[in-house]
């Protein structure tokens, strides 16, 4: 589904994507973690093209995305994406939020962009919230709603950077409830994460970055229980006794 | 000061026809208020497009909008509108120019003049406003418009733009306000308007005092309606739970 060739991205002389070779395949759900700084959100921003890239190629579903006659918006539209910050829009109610690209995009027509947007609010345990306004939503719930706006364009892929790391630790629990659903429907997932509770439970495999290069790749028993590089292990201690 | 007040002046008769004073108050309203919002309108479709140039990611587009503002901010607007009156007429294309110079009655060719000179600029100031709008807004708002495969023109249409307005209403209010009283200039090449009713009444009647007393008293009043007007806007666009723009 997702296909990385050799992907290289410089940021001035900073090397932030140093020869990335990865694959996720249908279905598939791949944690992505790594230190501060190390490239992760940036590789997950080159999915759809937020972040363009100077070597290399990505292919999402049989589509070349660093080819320029891609469409992008089209591919845009079936890769649903989930910010750190939610990004809802804030001038628009709830289902207004949900409702606006297929609207938009895809030309659905406003009442059956409606109906699907509650179903959707249902399924994050929101129906309740449709008229309120993100302001008015905790994070957690402002980022079930973002995970709802991705859900109706009904995307073959949901990309989520660190949909979790801008919330309160109590808010926490609810967003990635409704991730291990999506999960357990069979979405194709790729997720930049630090929660590896989530890793452990859900992800097929966990992918390990740091500066820009993939140094672990492994089902999650493995990577925690046997983690190959010295980086890895290090950034596994700090992650589990953050004192030490 | 020896000065005999004189109120009832505005309902003497001027000595031209039926007309009492107050008509050309009248009158000098009705202009100031046609070229102003005529003028507005200009500004704010001109600005936003402007606006929305100066943040796009091209550097062609950008650099041809700060050219405008540039251009149209630093040069003194009595200077633009004698420009406009008295200099681009000539080069106007032969159609144009007889239609202009000879179809037009004064009054509508100095109207068509101050009307274009001051909505573009007025357009200046607006696309700084619009420009700040935008960029005031976090960056992820463009990238969350971008994931859902809306092309540029949408991400401005629905994501930006919006919000961005929400946030300038406070400054496009008082650049409202400077269009009707900018609106002046246009006494100086013959227009009709307010100011030039208050002069040529001062000058029939020799009541000097009150027709400026007068004259103030109307653009006090006008733009105060423009600022409730504008407050009134602001309050149905706010959106709920969201502080800008005041409580």
């Amino acid at each position: 589904m997702i296909r990385f060739i050799n992907v290289h991205k410089w940021f001035k002389d900073l090397h932030v994507l140093n020869g990335i070779d990865l694959q996720v395949a249908q279905g598939e759900v791949v944690v992505v973690c790594g230190p501060s700084g190390s490239g992760k959100s940036t590789l997950i921003r080159t999915v759809n093209q937020l972040e363009s890239i100077n070597e290399g190629e990505i292919w999402v579903d049989g589509k070349n995305v660093t080819d320029p006659k891609t469409d992008l918006n089209a591919l845009r539209a079936e890769v649903g994406f989930v910010f750190q910050h939610f990004n809802l829009y804030p001038h628009l109610s709830v289902l207004d939020n949900i409702t606006l690209s297929p609207m938009r995009v895809k030309k659905m027509e406003r009442v059956a962009a409606e109906k699907r947007a509650e179903e959707l609010l249902e399924r994050v345990g929101l129906a309740h919230k449709k008229d309120a306004f993100p302001a008015q939503l905790s994070g957690g719930q402002q980022q079930r709603v973002a995970i709802a706006r991705g859900l109706a364009m009904q995307p073959q892929v949901m990309l989520f950077d660190e949909p979790t790391s801008a919330l309160d630790p109590e808010m926490i629990g609810e967003v990635l409830k409704v991730m291990k659903d999506l999960a357990e429907s069979g979405m194709t997932m790729m997720v930049v994460t630090h929660e590896m509770g989530f890793a452990r439970e859900v992800a097929d495999r966990v992918v390990f970055v740091d500066h820009g290069r993939i140094l672990e790749e492994a089902p999650p028993e493995e990577f925690f229980m046997r983690p190959q590089h010295e980086r890895a292990q290090q950034f596994l201690r700090q992650l589990l006794t953050p004192m030490n | 000061m020896n000065y005999n007040w004189d109120w009832g002046v505005f309902f003497k008769s001027t000595g031209v026809g039926q007309e009492i004073y107050l008509d050309w108050f009248v009158s000098g309203l009705g202009w100031t208020i046609a070229v102003a919002l005529v003028a507005w309108i200009i500004a704010l479709i001109l600005g936003a497009v402007l606006g929305v140039m100066r943040t796009v990611p091209n550097r062609l587009v950008a650099g041809i909008a700060t050219a405008y503002v540039e251009l149209f901010r630093n040069v003194p607007l009595l200077v633009q509108l004698f420009i406009w009156y008295f200099l681009v007429p000539d080069y106007l294309p032969e159609g144009l120019q007889t239609w202009f110079k000879q179809d037009l009655s004064p009054a509508t060719s100095a109207y068509v003049s101050v009307v274009v000179c001051l909505g573009l600029f007025t357009a200046a100031r607006v696309c700084e406003q619009v420009r700040t709008g935008i960029q005031a807004l976090p960056r992820g708002q463009a990238y969350a418009g971008l994931a859902v495969g809306f092309n540029l023109v949408q991400v401005y249409r629905h994501v930006l733009l919006p919000q961005a307005f929400r946030i300038i209403i406070p400054p496009l209010t008082s650049e409202f306000l400077n269009v009707f009283k900018n609106s002046s200039v246009a006494s100086l090449i013959g227009l009709m308007e307010l100011l030039a009713q208050t002069r040529q009444t001062a000058e029939f009647s020799a009541n000097i005092f009150e027709a400026f007393t007068l004259a103030t008293l109307i653009y006090f009043v006008l733009n105060m309606s423009l600022m409730v007007f504008m407050g009134w806007v602001e309050r149905r666009v706010r959106v709920p739970g969201l502080m800008v723009g005041g409580k």
